[in-house]
């Protein structure tokens, strides 16, 4: 650096220099288009790693089996595959908290302060599934949550989510909240993750999908549009079997 | 120790928006310009495309579009009383990372603030006397007829579609009347108009209001903006905020700058490289360049004769901070001016809800809306009412993504069959009328370094003490009302409304309309930039963004932090880099 002054001359030597600046760095994206067609990157797909014991998947199926029950509107969480879109999630980056900031210290917060357990997804759901199983087991005869008759857990969830059941060591309304976040994530989802299974979810309140243009519908004036739900990974009606 | 690297004349740091504007700007000034990103390249074919931009999961649940909080996140609480704790996810707002920024994932709402906004301080002040105690609004230091010519070449460039309500100072039915006068008519039409914005439309006409098409960066037509990049008609297919954009319909870096700029041999681009610090020479008072580290944890030293700060408004202060530039500001002693007059965005409104109509949400855009305008800014007498500013009230149909978005009545329990029944029945016969409001500045609101929690390179993350004010409060119940009003006439069954109420809540997503922090002004008593957005101590430093922002309007924030980005690279190239060194004496 030289006396620190832009001036046209400066301009003129400086470019010369492009090609020393550009041989200096680690990751560099030079002039040009840096991108190659045809590669984009995919998200992973449904896995054949687990996170849940035995146990644990039945507490979490029987949990998002009340959240958004099998009824006479049609399939609920359960035939959507949400227990498995859970599972899939934990096993992987989100379960591990990969993105989320988990240095300490860690303190209790207020609500205004979110989350703030020292546990990633994965951990959570499994302290926290340990405290509820056994909360169930002294308060019902030793029967876990997924042994218990739907009113039965549907006074659990409430007790939960009303802050009046605590569990030992880990938050049950962190818990819960979260559970209620990936019980939707797994019944609205694109069904590449594994969850909302046959679309059920998407059929359930006619939301159509990863469709690209809807300029044939602007005019709906307030008229049902009659399509089909498609995946990014398509439909069935496409393929040919 | 750091390996120096062979100076360039400008520097950029971060490379969004106004990294990318700077960077056209002044490469056409013949500067070798170098701009540094600590994300990763970004382009549509590859990342977003049509086949992967509709992914919910991965893009907004997963925050793959977002600055990673593992790296670097910031504390909140909110006051001062209370121990601010890392916000260990994102949640009410989303700061950008990677190329393009938030420009990638922003819905391209495109506004122009009132005149009067600019000078929220004087001109409030005359008209109602003082404000209210411990506020700290100030005038920005620039008038809107400086920043005019700015709006109108921003509005090219992103193929700005709406119409014109005050062209050269004559009003035009069907526009905005209020808004300050144009040169220029949109360079695009309007949005096309769906069922919930027709019923708004209608409702504020019984109301004696004027309803006009929210200004939109979502292709109305096929548009070729003045650099010659191509952008193609907008498909309304509701994933615009918080996704990219697969069908080079919504203007970004990516789809309005990048194509020209990435093939200039003076323009050079680095990414996956974080500045760490803005290195100054022995008086203080001039940067000589930056430091930066690779992913390898290599450092280097890029030496430059101007460094530009381009990252988010809350990485730009942060980054003020931790250089040293400036002394931080203490509201203990009201000493210190980088942190100050943190502002934010005061959200309202009320979901609407249909018997028999369908209002079909997942036909959206980003900017597909009906707006009025009459209870923004000063547009409206608020004597007697106990606050200044406002907020726009529109009727936007930006998607109906199922994860995001589950209507229901009032009364509705959260889970179990009652919900299921409630959002299978509402989700498509659903809309929302929205108060975007201002967020005035006051001296309990600031940035400062928290005490306790590192980054990933140990410094101290950057700590928010924030909450909704007195001000914002009235301001809002007073939108609220307005938000009422309208809904209440669109023929719906019910309306839900969602007055802002209680504390600030740091998780529920709001906004990513973060403002002040490194604020501009008259003097260096008052700012930490001067009009021209050149910092008053190191005067080969500039700083974009919406930190600048002595407070913040009840707009989105885009169009005027563009408009100040190019009204600052017409200071550069006109007279900066003729006589380098303050352009307003202090």
């Amino acid at each position: 650096m030289t006396g620190g002054r832009i001036s046209r001359r400066r301009v003129l030597s400086s470019s010369l220099l492009g090609a020393a600046t550009l041989a200096a760095s680690a990751t560099f994206a030079k002039t040009g288009i840096p991108w190659t067609a045809g590669t984009s990157p995919y998200p992973r797909g449904f896995g054949a790693t687990r996170f849940f014991t035995q146990p644990e998947r039945r507490c979490v199926d029987a949990l998002v089996a009340r959240l958004i029950p099998t009824d006479d509107l049609g399939p609920g969480a359960r035939e959507a595959g949400v227990v498995d879109f859970i599972d899939d999630q934990l096993a992987g980056a989100y379960g591990r908290g990969e993105s989320w900031y988990m240095k300490g210290p860690f303190a209790e917060g207020l609500k205004t302060q979110g989350y703030q357990s020292e546990h990633p997804p994965a951990g959570l759901y499994r302290a926290a599934l340990a405290a509820l199983d056994a909360h169930c087991r002294e308060r019902f005869g030793d029967r876990a949550f997924s042994e218990l008759e739907d009113d039965e857990q549907d006074t659990i969830l409430k007790e939960i989510e009303d802050e009046k059941l605590e569990f030992e060591g880990v938050s049950a309304s962190a818990f819960f909240e979260m559970l209620m976040e990936n019980t939707i994530e797994g019944f609205f989802c694109d069904p590449l993750y594994g969850g909302n299974r046959d679309m059920v979810g998407w059929k359930l309140v006619g939301f159509p999908g990863a469709r690209y243009d809807y300029r044939d519908h602007l005019d709906h004036n307030g008229a049902a549009i009659p399509i089909e739900p498609v995946s990014l990974s398509g439909r069935p009606a496409w393929s040919s079997d | 120790m750091a390996r120096k690297l062979p100076p360039v004349d400008v520097v950029l740091v971060g490379f969004g928006w106004t990294g990318a504007i700077m960077a056209q700007e002044l490469t056409e000034e013949g500067l070798e310009v170098l701009a540094i990103e600590r994300g990763p390249w970004r382009d549509t074919p590859s990342h977003f495309p049509t086949t992967a931009a509709q992914d919910e999961i991965r893009w907004y649940w997963r925050k793959e579009m977002f600055q990673s909080a593992s790296r670097e996140t910031l504390t909140f609480r909110n006051n001062r009383s209370q121990t601010a704790l890392p916000m260990r996810r994102w949640g009410s707002f989303l700061p950008g990372e990677g190329v393009g920024g938030g420009g990638v994932h922003w819905n391209g709402q495109t506004w122009r603030f009132l005149p009067s906004d600019f000078l929220a301080a004087s001109h409030n002040t005359a008209r109602y006397g003082p404000m209210r105690p411990g506020m700290t609004v100030q005038d920005y230091g620039v008038t809107y007829e400086e920043l005019e010519a700015h709006y109108d070449r921003f509005e090219k460039l992103c193929g700005i579609g709406g119409t014109a309500g005050n062209l050269k100072g004559e009003i035009h039915e069907g526009g905005n009347p209020f808004e300050g006068a144009r040169s220029a008519e949109y360079p695009n039409p309007p949005m096309h108009m769906t069922f919930a914005q027709n019923r708004f439309e209608a409702a504020a006409r019984e109301l004696g209001l004027k309803p006009f098409p929210g200004p939109s960066a979502n292709m109305t037509r096929p548009y070729v903006n003045p650099l010659g990049c191509q952008l193609a008609p907008c498909t309304y297919c509701g994933f615009c905020e918080k996704y990219g954009c697969g069908n080079y319909s919504k203007a970004s870096p990516q789809t309005a700058i990048l194509p020209v700029l990435m093939r200039k041999p003076n323009f050079s681009l680095k990414v996956h490289n974080e500045v760490l610090v803005v290195k100054l020479d022995s008086t203080g008072a001039r940067a000589t360049g930056v430091i930066h580290v690779d992913q390898n944890g290599e450092e280097y030293e890029q030496p430059a004769d101007l460094v530009i700060l381009c990252a988010y408004q809350l990485s730009n202060t942060r980054l003020m901070m931790l250089s040293g530039i400036g002394e931080i500001y203490n509201p203990a002693t009201g000493e210190g001016l980088v942190g100050k007059n943190y502002c934010y965005q005061v959200m309202s409104g009320a979901d609407v809800f249909f018997d028999d109509k369908y209002t079909n949400e997942f036909v959206g855009a980003g900017a597909l809306g009906m707006c009025v305008d009459e209870y923004n800014g000063d547009n409206f007498d608020h004597s007697g009412l106990g606050f200044i500013g406002g907020g726009y009230i529109s009727c936007w149909t930006t998607h109906s993504r199922p994860i995001e978005r589950q209507r229901t009545p009032e009364g509705t329990p959260e889970w179990g069959s009652a919900w299921k029944k409630a959002v299978a029945e509402n989700f498509l016969k659903s809309s929302n009328v929205g108060a975007h409001g201002a967020s005035m500045a006051y001296a309990t609101n600031y940035l400062d370094l928290d005490p306790t929690y590192t980054d990933i390179y140990g410094r101290p993350l950057m700590r928010m003490t924030f909450d909704f004010t007195p001000n914002d409060r009235a301001m809002s119940a007073f939108l609220t009302e307005r938000v009422r009003e309208i809904a209440g006439r669109m023929g719906a069954r019910e309306i839900k409304l969602s007055p802002r109420e209680g504390p600030y809540d740091s998780m529920p997503y709001q906004t990513t309309h973060n403002t002040g922090g490194t604020i501009m002004g008259t003097n260096p008593r008052n700012s930490v930039v001067n009009r021209y957005l050149q910092s008053w101590e190191v005067s080969n430093l500039f700083v974009m963004g919406a930190g600048v922002f002595p407070q913040n309007a009840g707009y989105n924030p885009t169009g005027t932090v563009a408009a100040l980005a190019y009204w600052s690279a017409d200071a550069i190239r006109n007279r900066y880099l003729r006589s380098p060194g303050p352009l307003v004496q202090a």
